[in-house]
C-alpha cells in the first residue's frame, strides 16, 4: 500500500519543482532577448528584429551621446538621492527598532503610506506642488521626489534587517565604560552597517530604473528610462541593450560581494 | 554641575510628550507651508516658528540628562525623515485635490483657479469609467496569476532550496535589476507577429487552442488583453514571491514532520499548518502587486492597443500631453481613494497587521 503512496509522492515532487523551474526560466527569458539583442546589428532604427552577430555595439556602448547623457544624469540623480534618503531612512529605522515610544505605531503606518500609494499618485501629486509652487521642474525636483520614496524603502528595509538585533550589546559596552559615541560607531553602526548598504543598493536601483514618478518631476530633463521612451517612436538603439547590461552586470556583482562577504562573516562569527 | 543637572531635568514622563509633540508640531508646520494654506508674512514666522521647535528639541536633549535625551532620542532620529515625507507626500496629496478642484480659465490655459468644481470628479467618471474598470481588472487578474505562478516557486525555493536557498532567491530578484521599460520592449519584441513565441504556437498548430481561451486574437499576441496582463504579471511577479518566501521561511519544517508523524498526509500538513502560516506573505504579496499593478501604463502602452488603455494611460495623457490638470487630478485621487478603500477592506478581511 505504501509503494504507489510514495511513488505518487515522488512524482508530485517533481512535478512541483519542474513548475518552479519553469517559472525561474519565465523570469530569465526577457533577460535573455536583452543581452542577446545587445550584439545585433540592427536594419535601420529600431534594434527589436535579429540580423546579424556585431561586437560593434559593445566596442563602443557610448557612441549615442544623448542615450550616455541621460544614463549619466540617472547616474548622478541615483547617487545623490541614495546617499540622503540611506541617512534619513538608516536613523528612522533605528529610531522605530531601537526605542519604545509613544507614537511609534503611528509612524510605522505613515511611513508604509508612500509605498502603498500607486506610483501614479505620487508623481501626479508631486507635478501639482511644483506647479503650485511656481518651481521649474528638472534635476532638482526628480531628486526631491526620489528620496521621498527611497526614504521608507530604506527605512523598513533596514528596520526589518536589524529586527533580531541584540539592543543589550549596546548596555554591555556602555558598562564597560565605553562613552555613547564610541558605542555607536564600534557596536551599533557595524552590525547595522550591511543591513544600510543592502537597502542603499536596492534604493540606488530603484532610483535609476524609476519612470512614473520622474515623468511626471522632470520638465524638459531626460533620464535612461525617459531618454527610452521618448526616442522609442523614432529609434531603439542596440546601445540601450548594453547600457541595459552593463546596470545587470554590476548589480549582479554587488549583489556577489554582498553574499560572499557576508557568508564570510558568518564563518568568523561562528567560530 | 551634575547636581544642577539633575535638577534641570524635566521628569522622563513628560520628555515623551515634548519631543512627539515638537515632532506633531514640526510636520504640520512645515506641511501648512508646502501646502501654501500658510503665506507671505505668516509663513515666513511659521518658518521661524519651525525652527525654534527644533533647535528647542535640540537644546532640551543637550540640557537635560542621559535619561531625558535616551527619551528625546527616536524624536530626534525620526525628525528629518518624517518632515521630508511631511512636505513632500502629505502636502502634495493635499494639493492634488484641490488641483481637482479647479477649473481651467480656458482651454489653453496652464494654471487652473481653485472654485470647488466637482465636476472634474463627474468627469472622471463619465468619461474614463471604462479605463478604470480596465485597470482594476487586469491589475486583478495579474495579481492572481503571480499568486498562481509565484507561490509554488518561494514554497520550492524555501523548503527544497537547501543550501542553494540564497542563490535562488538571488536568481528571481536578478531581472528586476534591467531597465523595467527595456524588459516591457524585450517582451513586445518576443510577442511580435513574427516573433518566436507566435512562432512556436503557429509551428505547434495550437492557434486555435490559443484563440478559443482569447489569449490570441486575430493571429495575433502582441496587442491584447492578454499581452497587456501578461506584461503586468512579469513585471510585479518578485512583489509576489518575495513576501510568500519570508512568510514560508519563518516557518518551522518540523511542525511539518510532526503532522506527518501524526498520520497526517501531505496534502493535509500543507493545508492545515503551511497553508494558514503563509496567509501573511500571500497577503503582503497581493498588496505590493495589485497596487502597483492598478495604476501601470507602461505595459498597456508598449504592449496592448487604443481598447487596452488603463486608468494610468488616462491620468499620463490627461496630465502631459493634455495638460488638462484637474480632470488628470481628479482621476488620480479617485485612484488613490478606491485603493486605500480597498486595503481597508482586504486587510479587515484577512486580518493581518503585517504590511512591510
Amino acid at each position: 500500500m505504501s509503494a504507489p503512496t510514495s511513488s505518487r509522492g515522488a512524482a508530485a515532487r517533481w512535478g512541483l519543482n519542474l513548475y518552479a523551474a519553469i517559472g525561474l526560466l519565465y523570469l530569465f527569458v526577457p533577460i535573455a532577448w536583452i543581452v542577446w539583442f545587445s550584439f545585433n546589428e540592427p536594419k535601420g532604427r529600431y534594434n527589436i528584429v535579429w540580423q546579424r552577430f556585431t561586437l560593434e555595439n559593445w566596442s563602443d556602448p557610448f557612441s549615442n551621446e544623448a542615450l550616455t547623457d541621460a544614463f549619466a544624469q540617472s547616474l548622478k540623480i541615483a547617487a545623490i538621492s541614495t546617499a540622503i534618503a540611506t541617512l534619513l531612512g538608516s536613523m528612522i529605522a533605528v529610531a522605530l527598532s531601537r526605542y519604545s515610544f509613544k507614537g511609534s505605531s503611528g509612524f510605522n503606518l505613515f511611513l508604509v503610506l508612500p509605498l502603498t500609494t500607486p506610483e501614479i499618485v505620487l508623481g501626479s501629486s508631486l507635478a501639482t506642488l511644483f506647479l503650485d509652487w511656481d518651481v521649474t521642474r528638472g534635476f532638482t525636483t526628480v531628486v526631491i521626489a526620489h528620496i521621498m520614496f527611497q526614504v521608507s524603502f530604506v527605512a523598513l528595509t533596514v528596520r526589518a534587517r536589524v529586527r533580531g538585533f541584540d539592543w543589550t550589546l549596546e548596555q554591555a559596552a556602555q558598562d564597560l565604560g565605553a562613552s555613547p559615541m564610541r558605542t555607536f560607531w564600534k557596536v551599533t553602526f557595524p552590525l547595522i552597517l550591511p543591513g544600510i548598504l543592502a537597502a542603499a543598493l536596492l534604493s540606488f536601483a530603484l532610483s535609476i530604473d524609476d519612470f512614473i514618478i520622474t515623468l511626471f518631476t522632470a520638465g524638459s530633463l531626460s533620464t535612461f528610462p525617459l531618454y527610452i521612451n521618448g526616442s522609442f517612436r523614432v529609434q531603439f538603439p542596440p546601445q540601450a541593450n548594453v547600457l541595459a547590461t552593463i546596470i545587470l552586470l554590476a548589480s549582479v556583482s554587488l549583489l556577489l560581494i554582498g553574499v560572499i562577504r557576508s557568508s564570510r562573516r558568518g564563518v568568523v562569527g561562528s567560530s | 554641575m551634575a547636581a544642577t543637572e539633575v535638577e534641570a531635568r524635566p521628569p522622563a514622563r513628560r520628555a515623551d510628550l515634548i519631543g512627539l509633540g515638537a515632532l506633531l508640531v514640526a510636520g504640520a508646520l512645515i506641511a501648512a507651508i508646502g501646502m501654501r494654506l500658510i503665506t507671505g508674512s505668516l509663513a515666513v514666522l511659521a518658518t521661524v516658528l519651525l525652527l525654534a521647535v527644533v533647535l528647542g528639541l535640540v537644546f532640551a536633549a543637550v540640557a537635560g540628562g542621559p535619561d531625558t535625551r535616551r527619551r528625546l532620542a527616536p524624536y530626534g532620529l525620526l525628525k528629518p525623515g518624517m518632515l521630508w515625507l511631511a512636505l513632500f507626500y502629505l502636502a502634495p496629496l493635499f494639493t492634488l485635490l484641490r488641483a481637482s478642484l479647479s477649473t481651467l480659465p480656458s482651454r489653453f490655459a496652464v494654471e487652473a483657479e481653485f472654485d470647488w468644481n466637482f465636476g472634474n470628479y463627474a468627469d472622471a467618471f463619465s468619461d474614463f469609467g471604462a479605463q478604470f474598470g480596465r485597470g482594476f481588472l487586469y491589475a486583478g487578474i495579474a495579481t492572481l496569476l503571480c499568486v498562481v505562478i509565484g507561490y509554488p516557486l518561494a514554497y520550492v525555493i524555501a523548503f527544497r532550496g537547501g543550501r542553494w536557498r540564497n542563490v535562488l532567491l538571488g536568481l528571481v530578484v536578478v531581472p528586476f535589476f534591467t531597465s523595467y521599460l527595456i524588459r516591457t520592449i524585450a517582451w513586445s519584441s518576443l510577442l511580435a507577429d513574427s516573433g518566436p513565441i507566435v512562432g512556436t504556437i503557429e509551428g505547434l498548430q495550437l492557434t486555435g487552442l490559443f484563440e478559443a481561451a482569447g489569449i490570441i486574437d486575430n493571429g495575433r499576441l502582441i496587442n491584447t488583453p492578454a499581452a497587456v496582463i501578461g506584461g503586468l504579471t512579469y513585471n510585479f511577479l518578485p512583489f509576489m514571491i518575495l513576501p510568500i518566501y519570508v512568510s514560508l521561511e519563518k516557518i518551522d519544517p518540523a511542525l511539518v514532520d510532526a503532522a506527518k508523524d501524526l498520520y497526517s498526509t501531505a496534502g493535509a500538513a500543507f493545508r492545515k499548518i503551511v497553508l494558514p502560516l503563509s496567509v501573511p506573505g500571500v497577503f503582503a504579496g497581493t498588496l505590493l502587486t495589485f497596487i502597483p499593478a492598478a495604476g501601470d501604463f507602461i505595459n498597456a502602452e508598449y504592449l496592448g492597443n487604443p481598447n487596452t488603455t488603463m486608468v494610468g494611460n488616462s491620468i499620463q495623457d490627461q496630465f502631459l500631453v493634455q495638460n488638462n490638470t484637474p480632470l488628470a487630478s481628479a482621476m488620480s485621487f479617485v485612484l488613490m481613494i478606491i485603493i486605500v478603500v480597498a486595503v481597508l477592506s482586504y486587510t479587515k478581511l484577512l486580518g493581518t497587521e503585517e504590511l512591510s
